[in-house]
């Protein structure tokens, strides 16, 4: 039996940081507090909170940019968690990371090709021409047009810019890619755009996307599971349409009634 | 190009205007090289007399500055009363001995600085970055006058070092293994000194530099890209960070004559600081202004090579 593995899996994951000397706290303070979730193929998982709900603390630990403190990480049935960074450096193409402020994601000195191509530089794939061939079919495949390519990253708009980042996250051919509020810093019509572009990805190549805000209704209405977290914690999951309609938490109510909503705001919500 | 004559334009002035400056003040300063000399009971006042306007020290301050000015033309640089030639030739020789210390001593300093600050940045909070500040914050608060006595006292007791000078008696007659062994030992001690008082500053400036650098987003995702350690440090995050830290080695380059003056009188070096120690206490006129002049001279080429190299590295300074 040939079994398919969840693109993630994530088991009991804690984050911990040493909480600095400070008016009152004692000992330390858990940022991600046992969370577990999982990602089917070409399924999407949005995961909502406020800021400081440790959605980004879970997201760059999902990443293996942060070391958990405990609990068990799974890229495509191979745990991660066990590896050592040396180890982790050639399986890294399986999972990208897209960052809220692409400005600063990126080196501002390089051009959108060589941005692009830097993956597949180091991870040392393809050769010298094809790194640069294969940028300019990403560059287009993110709707971007064919002159971009030699253009410097400064003469982007900030949606340009996220469109650049998401081709350089898709260059390596990961099935997963963790957006970390990556809609957040774009106005509203550049973020529906960029939503469209990441559902048309995933129908077209089949990607996963662990999408991190703290926008409900976005959230729901790119995605197939929500999970909603508070201090650490998952306090609501469940199909999007589940969580909106009938939010149980009143985290998750207050986080309806904050959202930028288009008129789906419930009103027992509007309460809260 | 028009950057770079405006660079030189102004560095051409600010040498005109510290030549003057420092002409100006040490004729202002009271007593010359003849007054001192007419304390000499075995010199008669006629000599003295003679001596002074043969030398025209009792002409205007222009017209000295101007003779002096001519001077640089024949490349001299004015006379030393003390020595009876030439500035030049004498200050020359003594730089070329400052040189050769400050040069190993800076390289030096550099290649430590560099690792150190940049590890020290990467686990910054931990332990390796506590024992490193630490570490530079001791040496910052010790007086290089104390490390150079210090280290004297060490090559007494033990006799491990020379206690002064650049060769022993009898370098010629050693075998070329010998001459550097010995060279290398009698540098060891004020090479020490140096790179240790340098070496606080620049490794904190390195930390600081990458730290800020270390926390820029487009790191982190080259690191989620996969890239190793050395090259993510080395390649990625140094020419980010370098723009202090040319700016500091421009300052390194300037400092090269003048840097170690005080720790080559305390250990006998036979460099500047010496002859120049000397020619301030016997009222040698031009040696002192030749010495000053000189360090400008290095520390204005300095600072040019730093705005050569940034402008050079950075697109956006061309633009500005």
């Amino acid at each position: 039996m040939n079994e398919v593995h969840p693109i993630l899996e994530v088991e009991a994951l804690v984050k911990c940081y040493a909480s600095r000397r400070g008016a009152g706290h004692s000992g330390r303070a858990n940022a991600v507090d046992g969370v577990s979730l999982s990602i089917a193929p070409a399924t999407t998982l949005a995961l909502v909170g406020e800021s400081g709900s440790g959605k980004s603390t879970l997201a760059f630990c999902v990443a293996c940019l942060e070391k958990p403190t405990s609990g068990r990480i799974w890229w495509n049935g191979l745990e991660v968690s066990l590896l050592t960074e040396k180890d982790l450096r050639p399986n890294r193409s399986r999972v990208q990371m897209i960052f809220q402020d692409p400005a600063s994601a990126m080196n501002p000195r390089w051009t959108a090709s060589q941005i692009v191509a830097e993956p597949l530089v180091i991870q040392n794939q393809l050769t010298r021409r094809d790194q640069f061939e294969h940028a300019q079919l990403l560059l287009e495949r993110v709707g971007l047009p064919a002159s971009a390519g030699a253009r410097r990253l400064a003469e982007f708009s900030g949606g340009q810019r996220q469109r650049i980042a998401i081709a350089r996250a898709l260059a390596l051919g990961s099935k997963l890619l963790i957006l970390d509020e990556a809609l957040s810093a774009l106005d509203c019509s550049v973020q529906a755009q960029i939503a469209n572009l990441l559902l048309d990805l995933q129908e077209s190549s089949g990607i996963s996307l662990l999408f991190i805000t703290h926008d409900l209704v976005m959230a729901a209405h790119l995605a197939d599971q929500v999970a909603v977290m508070d201090r650490g914690r998952i306090v609501e999951a469940g199909t999007a349409d589940e969580v909106i309609r009938h939010p149980e938490h009143e985290q998750t109510r207050m986080l309806l009634a904050a959202s930028s909503g288009l008129g789906r705001v419930t009103p027992e919500s509007r309460d809260a | 190009m028009r950057y770079i004559f405006n660079r030189l334009v102004h560095a051409f002035f600010l040498l005109v205007g510290v030549s003057f400056l420092s002409f100006l003040f040490t004729t202002m300063a009271p007593g010359n090289y003849f007054d001192e000399m007419s304390l000499n009971p075995q010199i008669s006042p006629e000599t003295v007399a003679a001596l002074r306007t043969q030398y025209g020290v009792d002409r205007p301050v222009l017209v000295r500055y101007g003779r002096w000015v001519a001077s640089i033309a024949h490349g001299d640089l004015g006379f030393s009363f003390a020595y009876g030639s030439p500035a030049a030739p004498l200050l020359w020789a003594r730089a070329r001995n400052t040189l050769l210390l400050t040069s190993v001593a800076t390289i030096l300093t550099w290649l430590i600085a560099l690792p150190l600050g940049i590890w020290s940045a990467e686990n910054r909070g931990r332990l390796p970055d506590i024992a490193v500040t630490s570490a530079t914050g001791l040496l910052l608060v010790i007086p290089d006058l104390l490390l150079a006595l210090g280290l004297l006292l060490l090559a007494v007791r033990t006799g491990w070092f020379p206690t002064g000078g650049m060769v022993s008696v009898g370098f010629e007659t050693l075998s070329s293994i010998g001459k550097m062994r010995d060279a290398i030992l009698h540098m060891a001690l004020p090479v020490t000194v140096l790179v240790l008082s340098a070496l606080p500053i620049l490794v904190r400036h390195v930390r600081a530099a990458m730290s800020e650098v270390l926390g820029a987003g487009y790191l982190r995702a080259a690191q989620a890209h996969g890239i190793s350690r050395r090259t993510l440090l080395y390649r990625y995050a140094l020419p980010a960070a370098s723009h202090p830290l040319i700016s500091l080695f421009g300052f390194s380059v300037g400092t090269l004559l003048s840097g170690s003056l005080i720790v080559e009188v305390v250990m006998s070096w036979p460099g500047l600081g010496p002859l120049l120690l000397e020619a301030i206490l016997a009222r040698d006129l031009y040696v002192v202004i030749g010495g000053v002049m000189l360090s400008t001279v290095f520390l204005v080429a300095g600072n040019l090579i730093a705005d050569l190299i940034l402008y050079w590295v950075d697109p956006r300074i061309r633009v500005a």
